[in-house]
C-alpha cells in the first residue's frame, strides 16, 4: 500500500459515504431474477436472499462478519438470511487495501448509509404497494410492516417496486441504542468451513491443468540471476519448464508442488551478488547510530524542550528488523490469457495487484481480474503484491494456468521486514519527578521512502498513525531521523507503533521509577497534569488524555493493581494510542531461569462502538501473543547480505506453552469505531519489560528479549 | 522433451493407500511427502502447508490414529497404515471437536486450526479428559500465528466433557 493510496483509501472511504447514487450495480448475472442492488454493496433478489458484498480481505480479523453486520443493523435485516460475497478488486468501493486497522473504521459509514439507503426505499415500496403513509410502515427483521392493518412483506416480494425507486441520498441513520445487530456477539461466519477444512485458501485453489511454480530467488538482497543450468532440473519427473522470469528470479515448474520443489532443489545458479553481498546486521546498527546525529526531521513539537530547565535523563533502546511469518505460505493462482489476465490471490491489496500484474505483464488494468481469497495470515505481509506479479509471469512465460508457492524458507528470507530502529528519548524533571519536558528521537528506515513514496521531508507518512505521544507534558518534540537501508522493509502488525511504544513507554517506566512513584499514578497524573485532561492534536487525529486514562484505570482495575502480587509474581503496565485507539496491558511474570513467563495480560481499549465483541476479544488476544513473539524472540539478522534465519526453528513464535491468559475489556463507547487489529500490540512490550524491571531490577532496552 | 519423460517415469511409483477409510492408487516419486500427495494428487486440501520441516503443525494427519507430521513422512514409509485428514475425522472424534471449535469461537485465519483439530483428536483419543499439562503437551507443536491457543486449550476441555456426557 503506498501512502498515497492510504490517503486516498481514507478520501474514498468518504466519498463512498455519500455513494449511493452510483446507481443499480448488476454485475453478477441475475441467475434468472432482477435483483433489488441500490448501491455495491448490497443485493436483494426475489427469493428473499441478501447478499452483502465484503471489499475488504478476510485474513482472520473477521470482516467477513462485522462488515456485513453494520449493513445489516440499518438495513433492520434478518443476519439469518444474510450470504456474504467477497469483492475482488473494483473500481467500485474506493481503495480496498485492509490494513491499518482500518476495516471496520473506513467502511463504517458507507456500509451504514447503504443498509439505511436500501431500507428507506424498501419503506417507500411497501407503502405504495399498500397505498398507506410511509410514516406507518417500519423495517423489522427482513420484512416491512405496516402496523395499523398488521400487513407485512418480506425484502425479497419488494424488489421489483423497491427496484424502480430513486435512490436517497440523505438518510437518517440508527442511534446505537436501537442496535440489535451491532454490539452483538454473532458468531463469525467462516468458522464453520475453516474447523471442516473445506475453507478455501490462497493455497488451495485450483485450475483444471494447473501447474505449480516454485521461484529460486538471489539469496543476497539486490543480487541478480549471472546464469542457470537447469539440466539436473528437468530430469524431475513433472517439471515442464526452467527459466528467468525476472532479473533476480528463476521459475521452477511442474505439475506437483513436490515437483517444482525439487527441481529448484537441483538447479544450478550462479548469483551475481550485487551490491550488499558484505551487509550484516551489525553494519545496520551502525548506520543506525550514525544517523542519529544527522539532520532530524520535526514530526510533532509543543513548547520548547531545548530551553526547558531540570534535571535531564535519557537513555536508548534499539529493536531488530522482524518478519510477519503468518501461518500460509505466499502464494498465487494466475491463468494469463493472451489479452487478458485472471488472478485467485490472498492478498490485502487486490487492486495494487492488479495494477502491479497489469504493468508486468503488459496488459492495461482493465484486463486484469483479481479475485480475493481466504488468507492463513496477513500481518502486512499481504500488503506486498509480489506473489501476484511472480504468478502472472509465469503464467505468461508457460502459457497456461500456475500457482505460484513459496516455501517457509521463501516467506522469511524474502520477505519485507519490520524496520530496525534506534531511539534516544529523553526527559526533563521538575522537582518532584514530573517530566516538563520530552524527547524522542525515532531513528529509523522509510517503509514508503523505500517503496517510492517518501513523506513530506522524508518523515514516514505512517508516523502520524503510529507515533502519537498522548500525554499531557508541556514541552516535548518528537523527531525523525531517515536512516536508509536496503533491507526490503514492510509494514507489519502495527507498524512503527511497535518501536515507538516500546521507545517511549520502557522510558516513562524508568522515569517513574526514578521518581519512585507507581507507573500507573505516574502515568496518569502525566496524562492530566493538575487533574487536567487535554485534548492533543497529533495530525488527523485528536487524543483524548481522558479516554487514555480510562483504559489504564480500566486495565488496572481488572488485573487489581492496587493489590499485592503473589510471591515471585510481577507485573508491568503501559499504554499506548495508535490507529486512533487507546490500549493499556497489565502483564503478570514469573521469572523462570532469567527469561520472563507470562501468566496474564489484561488489556483495556477504548475504540468506540465495538460491532462484535466476539471478534474484538480475538483481535486483542491474537494481538498479544504476536506481540509477544516480537518481545521475547523476533530477530531477523543479515550476514553476507542474506537473511540468516528460515524457518520456525531459528525464529520461533510463541507456542501454547507460552501463551498467556489474555483478559480483554472495552469502555462502553458509542463514538464511530476505531481501530483494533493493531493497537493491542504496541504496549505489550514496554508492559513486559517492566515487569522484568520489577522482578529483576534489570532494564531492557533493546528487543527481543530473549537474544 | 520426450527424453525427459522416459527418464522420468523412472522415478515414479504406485501406491495404494488407505486414506478416510478408502483405497487411493496414486503414482508419485518415493520420497514425495505425504501432505503432497494427500493435497495435490488426492485433492484434500484441508491438510495445510506450514513450513515443509515439521515445526508447525498445519499438515497434521492420523496415521493409524497417530498424529503426525505428513509434509515430513516419505509417502512411500506409509505402506498400509490408515491415514486420516481433516475430510475423514469420524462422526465421534472429529464432529464433537469441531463443534466445540465453532462454540469457542477457536478460528481467526483458520488456517492452522484443521491441523490442530487433527492433533486434538488424536489426544483425546488417548486421554479422554487431559488436564491443562496434558493439553499443553500434546499441543505445543502447532504453531498459531493468530495466538489461538487458549481458545484451543477451551475447546478440547468442551470436548471432552461432550465426549463424557458431561454438562457443556
Amino acid at each position: 500500500m503506498s501512502p498515497l493510496s492510504r490517503r486516498e483509501f481514507l478520501a474514498a472511504g468518504v466519498a463512498a459515504g455519500t455513494g449511493l447514487v452510483i446507481g443499480f450495480y448488476l454485475p453478477h448475472g441475475e441467475r434468472g431474477q432482477k435483483a433489488f442492488s441500490p448501491n455495491a454493496y448490497l443485493r436483494i433478489t426475489p427469493d428473499n436472499k441478501v447478499t452483502i458484498v465484503v471489499a475488504r480481505s478476510e485474513m482472520g480479523q473477521g470482516v467477513r462478519t462485522a462488515l456485513p453486520m453494520i449493513l445489516a443493523e440499518e438495513l433492520e435485516a434478518d443476519w439469518k438470511q444474510i450470504e456474504i460475497e467477497q469483492a475482488g478488486a473494483s473500481t467500485l468501493y474506493g481503495d480496498q487495501t485492509t490494513g491499518g486497522s482500518a476495516s471496520v473504521r473506513t467502511t463504517w459509514d458507507p456500509m451504514r448509509k447503504a443498509g439505511a439507503a436500501a431500507r428507506e426505499m424498501l419503506i417507500s415500496a411497501a407503502a405504495l404497494t399498500w397505498a398507506v403513509p410511509r410514516s406507518g410502515c417500519m423495517a423489522q427483521n427482513g420484512s416491512i410492516v405496516h402496523a395499523a392493518s398488521k400487513r407485512r412483506l418480506s425484502y425479497g416480494e419488494l424488489v421489483a417496486k423497491a427496484s424502480t425507486l430513486p435512490i436517497p441520498t440523505d438518510v437518517t441513520l440508527k442511534q446505537s441504542k436501537d442496535y440489535k445487530i451491532v454490539g452483538q456477539r454473532l458468531p463469525r461466519v467462516d468458522t464453520p468451513a475453516k474447523v471442516k477444512g473445506e475453507a478455501e485458501f490462497g493455497i488451495d485453489f485450483r485450475l483444471p491443468e494447473m501447474k505449480y511454480a516454485v521461484l529460486s530467488r538471489c539469496p543476497t538482497i539486490g543480487g541478480k540471476v549471472a546464469s542457470f543450468d537447469d539440466k539436473d532440473s528437468r530430469k524431475v519427473s513433472g517439471v515442464s519448464f526452467a527459466g528467468k522470469i525476472s532479473d533476480a528470479a528463476i521459475a521452477v515448474v511442474a505439475d506437483s508442488v513436490w515437483g517444482a520443489m525439487e527441481g529448484r532443489r537441483l538447479l544450478n545458479v550462479n548469483w551475481d551478488e550485487g551490491p550488499n553481498k558484505d551487509l550484516n546486521t551489525a553494519t545496520v546498527i551502525e548506520s543506525l547510530k550514525q544517523a542519529a546525529s544527522k539532520k532530524r526531521a520535526s514530526l510533532y513539537a509543543v513548547g520548547d524542550v531545548e530551553k526547558t530547565a531540570g534535571r535531564r535523563i535519557s537513555a536508548e533502546y534499539q529493536l531488530p528488523f522482524m518478519a510477519h511469518a503468518p501461518m500460509e505460505p505466499g502464494n498465487c493462482a494466475a491463468h494469463f490469457l493472451g489479452t487478458s489476465c485472471e488472478l485467485w490471490a490472498p492478498t490485502q491489496v487486490p487492486q495494487d495487484c492488479r495494477d502491479s500484474v497489469a504493468q508486468a505483464v503488459g496488459l492495461d488494468p482493465d484486463r486484469v481480474k483479481v479475485n480475493v481469497t481466504l488468507m492463513g495470515g496477513g500481518f502486512g505481509r499481504r500488503l506486498e503484491h509480489d506473489y501476484a506479479v511472480e504468478a502472472a509471469l509465469v503464467s505468461k512465460a508457460i502459457g497456461g494456468p500456475v500457482k505460484v508457492i513459496w516455501t517457509r524458507e521463501d516467506d522469511m528470507r524474502f520477505s519485507t521486514y519490520r524496520p530496525a530502529s534506534l531511539h534516544r528519548v529523553s526527559a526533563v524533571l521538575d522537582g518532584s519527578g514530573w517530566p516538563v519536558a520530552f524527547r524522542h528521537r525515532i531513528v529509523a528506515p522509510s517503509i514508503s521512502g523505500q517503496k517510492g513514496q517518501p513523506g513530506p521531508n522524508g518523515i514516514d507518512p505512517d508516523l502520524p498513525d503510529e507515533a502519537a505521544f498522548v500525554y499531557g507534558v508541556p514541552n516535548v518534540s518528537l523527531e525523525y531521523v531517515l536512516a536508509e537501508t536496503p533491507v526490503p522493509l514492510g509494514w507489519m502488525r502495527s507498524v512503527y507503533a511497535l518501536q515507538v511504544a516500546f521507545a517511549s513507554e520502557s522510558f516513562i517506566d524508568e522515569l517513574a521509577a526514578e521518581a519512585k512513584k507507581d507507573p500507573l499514578e505516574y502515568r496518569l497524573h502525566m496524562l492530566a497534569p493538575n487533574n487536567k485532561d487535554q485534548d492533543i492534536q497529533y495530525f488527523a487525529t485528536t487524543w483524548r488524555t481522558a479516554r487514555m486514562r480510562g483504559v489504564l484505570q480500566l486495565a488496572a482495575d481488572k488485573a487489581g493493581w492496587s493489590k499485592p502480587m503473589p510471591p515471585g509474581h510481577y507485573r508491568g503496565i503501559a499504554c499506548f494510542g495508535c490507529f486512533s485507539s487507546y490500549v493499556a496491558e497489565v502483564v503478570e511474570i514469573t521469572m523462570e531461569n532469567d527469561a520472563p513467563r507470562v501468566h496474564r495480560v489484561v488489556v483495556a481499549v477504548d475504540c468506540g462502538q465495538v460491532v462484535n465483541p466476539t471478534v474484538l476479544e480475538q483481535q486483542i488476544q491474537g494481538a498479544v501473543v504476536y506481540a509477544l513473539t516480537n518481545a521475547l524472540r523476533a530477530k531477523i539478522t543479515i550476514e553476507k547480505g542474506r537473511v540468516v534465519q528460515g524457518n520456525f526453528d531459528d525464529y520461533a513464535p510463541v507456542r501454547m506453552s507460552e501463551s498467556p491468559i489474555v483478559e480483554a475489556y472495552a469502555v462502553p463507547s458509542s463514538e464511530a469505531p476505531t481501530g483494533i487489529g493493531e493497537p493491542p500490540v504496541p504496549p505489550l512490550a514496554p508492559a513486559l519489560c517492566s515487569a522484568i524491571y520489577s522482578a529483576t531490577k534489570k532494564r531492557i532496552r533493546a528487543l527481543p528479549i530473549l537474544s | 522433451m520426450v527424453a525427459f519423460a522416459i527418464r522420468s517415469q523412472k522415478t515414479m511409483a504406485d501406491f495404494t493407500l488407505q486414506v478416510n477409510g478408502r483405497e487411493k492408487t496414486v503414482s508419485v516419486s518415493p520420497e514425495t511427502p505425504l501432505l503432497w500427495v494427500l493435497r495435490d494428487t488426492l485433492a484434500l486440501t484441508g491438510t495445510k502447508f506450514g513450513c515443509g520441516a515439521g515445526l508447525c503443525g498445519a499438515c497434521t494427519v492420523h496415521l493409524d490414529g497417530q498424529a503426525i507430521r505428513s509434509c515430513s513422512t516419505p509417502v512411500s514409509q506409509v505402506g498400509g497404515k490408515s491415514i486420516t485428514t481433516i475430510e475423514g475425522l469420524g462422526a465421534r472424534d472429529g464432529h464433537v471437536l469441531q463443534e466445540a471449535w465453532i462454540a469457542e469461537e477457536v478460528p481467526q485465519c483458520g488456517y492452522c486450526q484443521t491441523g490442530q483439530i487433527m492433533s486434538a483428536a488424536a489426544l483425546l483419543a488417548k486421554t479422554p479428559n487431559p488436564t491443562d499439562e496434558q493439553i499443553t503437551q500434546a499441543m505445543n507443536g502447532n504453531l498459531c500465528r493468530c495466538g489461538t491457543y487458549e481458545r484451543i486449550r477451551k475447546a478440547i476441555h468442551r470436548a471432552a466433557r461432550t465426549n463424557s456426557g458431561g454438562a457443556q
